[in-house]
């Protein structure tokens, strides 16, 4: 029997297997940042460990970093001494740390990608539930806790049994105006933000092998928001050719050494999965949230549906969600208002990401209720920006490029959302204050979020579409 | 190094009727900034908790009186989001020993079993009996047994048996951590990399 693309490079890096206990897997690239790490250095210093692996470990500061004026101090004491703790671990241990002011700083999600430290084949782990985003070139990497972050830097490798296995397949042409962030949330809210729990999930199908790799890796990222251990899309051309040249790919010999490795990277024909979903491109709308997590998306066009419509058990949840969102039964979603637009977030900040608001904000300008952050997810991406003339177009549209870090998307440094107002945001979760104390999201994409900046109110882009072709 | 030892507790339960309860939930992220492992109980649940002006918030259950013990009942997919291994040691430090409930989110079941906090997987029937049970006297009495894998209602003797990992089992019954079992095997370690 065939073998999945998931079974093959996890066979690939199994150093032990015992029946009663789970796997040990060896992990080629650990990714740390500021806030998952201390107490894991702690843990080595009480045992007296090393780092086992220095060179395999990359570190950045993301979480806590200010997005304004970041060549001065970081204002808040705690943010400011976790970031330090972060420099003197990686110090003490031999790690390499892409800090402030390092030209590749950024969010953990960018910065591996773009450096050509994200590779197929790998594994890839980092105390964060997005680190499933590097799966976008078909590696394996799941999200860890503290504990586990422990344990790889002692050992470079992971306890883990391994995940049952699902293939999400797309097929067929995307609307105009719907991108690989639509696809994402479509299917999150088709099988809830449970509906891939216990699963590695692989994507497949036309549509999804005719996004770029900035597209898969949207996708890839939010596996997370529907349970699922890791994401997954096996590399092609498009794989290849993005990580070619990069600061860290293989070169000479070993770079084609590694692309006759990688073409081997696939799920067999006859590859068995536990659960194999298929959608329809066609049948994607531009895709926004209305509730709480980010299974509760709907069509832009669509209303948010009636509590009767929801199953009993589930109604007291749901009811919750509508009364947090502000929100009532059977509303539509088109048109409400909003206070703050949030373009950035380890989901949708890379500079396609940028290429594509631009191009659409060109000539255009936000509505006055709206505030909007654009914030690009590293160093890279921004002076990328900048040498396109990009940070031009946005600052004369009133959307400033501020600088690389996870900002308003966790409301944990100082970009929060205010409680009680509405942000149409890129990032990938709508939990209940996540952006901010009592702060209210609308998930969407990109174009999504640039359109409601300019009007004021949640937009159908394709309605914006339609016109420039008219024009 | 070992963790704490769990084998069997009997205890009131505090039930918190949601579902979807994601870590942001559990540990907000703007209280993440500590270096240390302790004192993230304060924080738990803290904006179901408290109010703005950091006053309690008298319909949420962690604030009634009537309600508390060792074992977390929650509604389905507990634990979902964020990996941050905070939410364990929040729930950990507020004094819970056990989280109940029909459906758990694979990082946090992960980060609770690392920490001596034991998810207990129970089906939506057995669930609804335990909200049913402890919503109609918050002083029932529930017992959770590790080393044979049952959770019972001591007063009517309603049980379910539940699944657990058996090698985590060990660990948590003895108080092994991972670090142990995988130093234990690092000349296998060493092998794979020469080998690669």
């Amino acid at each position: 029997m065939g073998q999945t693309l998931f079974d093959k490079i996890w066979d690939a890096h199994v150093v032990s297997s015992k029946e009663g206990f789970p796997d040990i897997l060896y992990i080629d690239t650990h990714f740390i940042h500021e806030v998952t790490s201390p107490q894991a250095f702690d843990g080595l210093r009480k045992r007296g460990l090393p780092v086992f692996r220095p060179k395999q470990t990359v570190a950045t500061a993301d979480h806590n970093v200010p997005t304004w004026d970041q060549h001065l101090p970081i204002k808040e004491e705690l943010s400011r001494y976790q970031v330090d703790m972060l420099t003197k671990n990686c110090a003490e241990f031999g790690i390499e740390l892409y800090g402030l002011g390092h030209p590749f700083q950024g969010i953990v999600h960018v910065i591996g990608p773009e450096l050509g430290v994200t590779r197929p084949g790998c594994t890839y782990v980092c105390g964060d539930s997005h680190t499933s985003t590097h799966g976008a070139f078909g590696a394996i990497a799941f999200g860890i806790g503290t504990s586990q972050v422990e344990q790889v830097l002692a050992t470079q490798c992971l306890l883990q049994s391994r995940p049952k296995r699902m293939k999400i397949e797309v097929n067929g042409q995307l609307q105009k105006g719907v991108g690989a962030k639509d696809i994402i949330l479509y299917i999150i809210s088709k099988i809830s933000a449970a509906g891939g729990t216990g699963y590695a999930v692989e994507y497949a199908g036309d549509t999804i092998r005719s996004l770029s790799m900035e597209g898969r890796m949207t996708i890839c990222n939010m596996s997370i928001e529907m349970g699922a251990r890791c994401g997954l899309i096996a590399p092609d051309e498009t794989t290849i050719n993005y990580v070619r040249g990069r600061e860290f790919a293989p070169k000479g010999e070993e770079w084609d050494k590694a692309v006759d490795y990688w073409k081997t990277l696939y799920s067999d024909e006859d590859a068995e999965f536990d659960s194999v979903l298929s959608f329809n491109a066609e049948d994607i709308e531009p895709m926004i949230t209305y509730g709480t997590n980010p299974g509760m998306g709907i069509g832009v066009t669509q209303n948010v549906p009636a509590t009767a419509d929801v199953e009993k058990a589930e109604q007291p949840s749901y009811t919750k969600a509508l009364n947090y969102m502000g929100l009532h039964d059977a509303q539509p979603i088109l048109g409400k208002p909003v206070d703050y637009v949030f373009i950035g977030s380890c989901t949708n900040s890379r500079i396609e990401d940028l290429r594509q608001v631009a191009e659409f904000v060109k000539g255009k300008h936000k509505a006055d209720n709206v505030t909007v952050w654009v914030v690009p997810g590293s160093k890279q991406v921004q002076e990328q920006a900048i040498r396109e003339g990009l940070d031009k177009i946005f600052d004369a549209a009133g959307f400033p490029l501020r600088e690389p870090g996870c900002s308003a998307c966790l409301g944990m440094n100082e970009d929060k959302i205010p409680a009680g107002k509405y942000c149409v945001s890129t990032s990938n979760r709508n939990f209940e204050g996540r952006q901010g104390p009592n702060s209210r999201t609308f998930l969407a994409s990109p174009l999504t979020a640039a359109a409601s900046a300019i009007t004021g109110v949640v937009t159908d882009i394709r309605e914006f579409l339609k016109e420039e072709e008219l024009v | 190094m070992s963790t704490k030892i769990f084998k069997h507790i009997q205890s009131t339960v505090v039930p918190v009727n949601i579902e979807n309860i994601d870590t942001d939930q559990i540990i907000p992220a703007r209280f993440l900034k500590a270096t240390t492992r302790d004192g993230f109980g304060n924080n738990l649940f803290r904006d179901w908790r408290f109010d703005e002006d950091d006053n309690p918030k008298r319909d949420f259950i962690l604030n009634n009186p009537l309600y508390s013990g060792k074992i977390l009942l929650a509604a389905k997919n507990f634990g979902c989001g964020s990996s941050r291994e905070h939410a364990a040691w929040a729930i950990a430090d507020y004094g819970f020993d056990a989280v109940v409930s029909s459906f758990f989110a694979d990082i946090f079941k992960g980060n609770a079993l690392n920490n001596g906090l034991l998810p207990v997987q129970v089906s939506d029937e057995f669930l609804a009996k335990l909200f049913a049970a402890v919503e109609a006297d918050p002083n029932t009495q529930v017992e959770i047994d590790l080393v044979d894998q049952f959770i019972k209602i001591s007063a009517t003797g309603e049980m379910e048996e539940f699944e657990v990992n058996p090698y985590k089992k060990a660990c948590m019954t003895n108080g092994y951590d991972d670090i142990d079992y995988i130093l234990s095997n690092t000349a296998l370690v060493e092998e794979f990399e020469q080998g690669r």
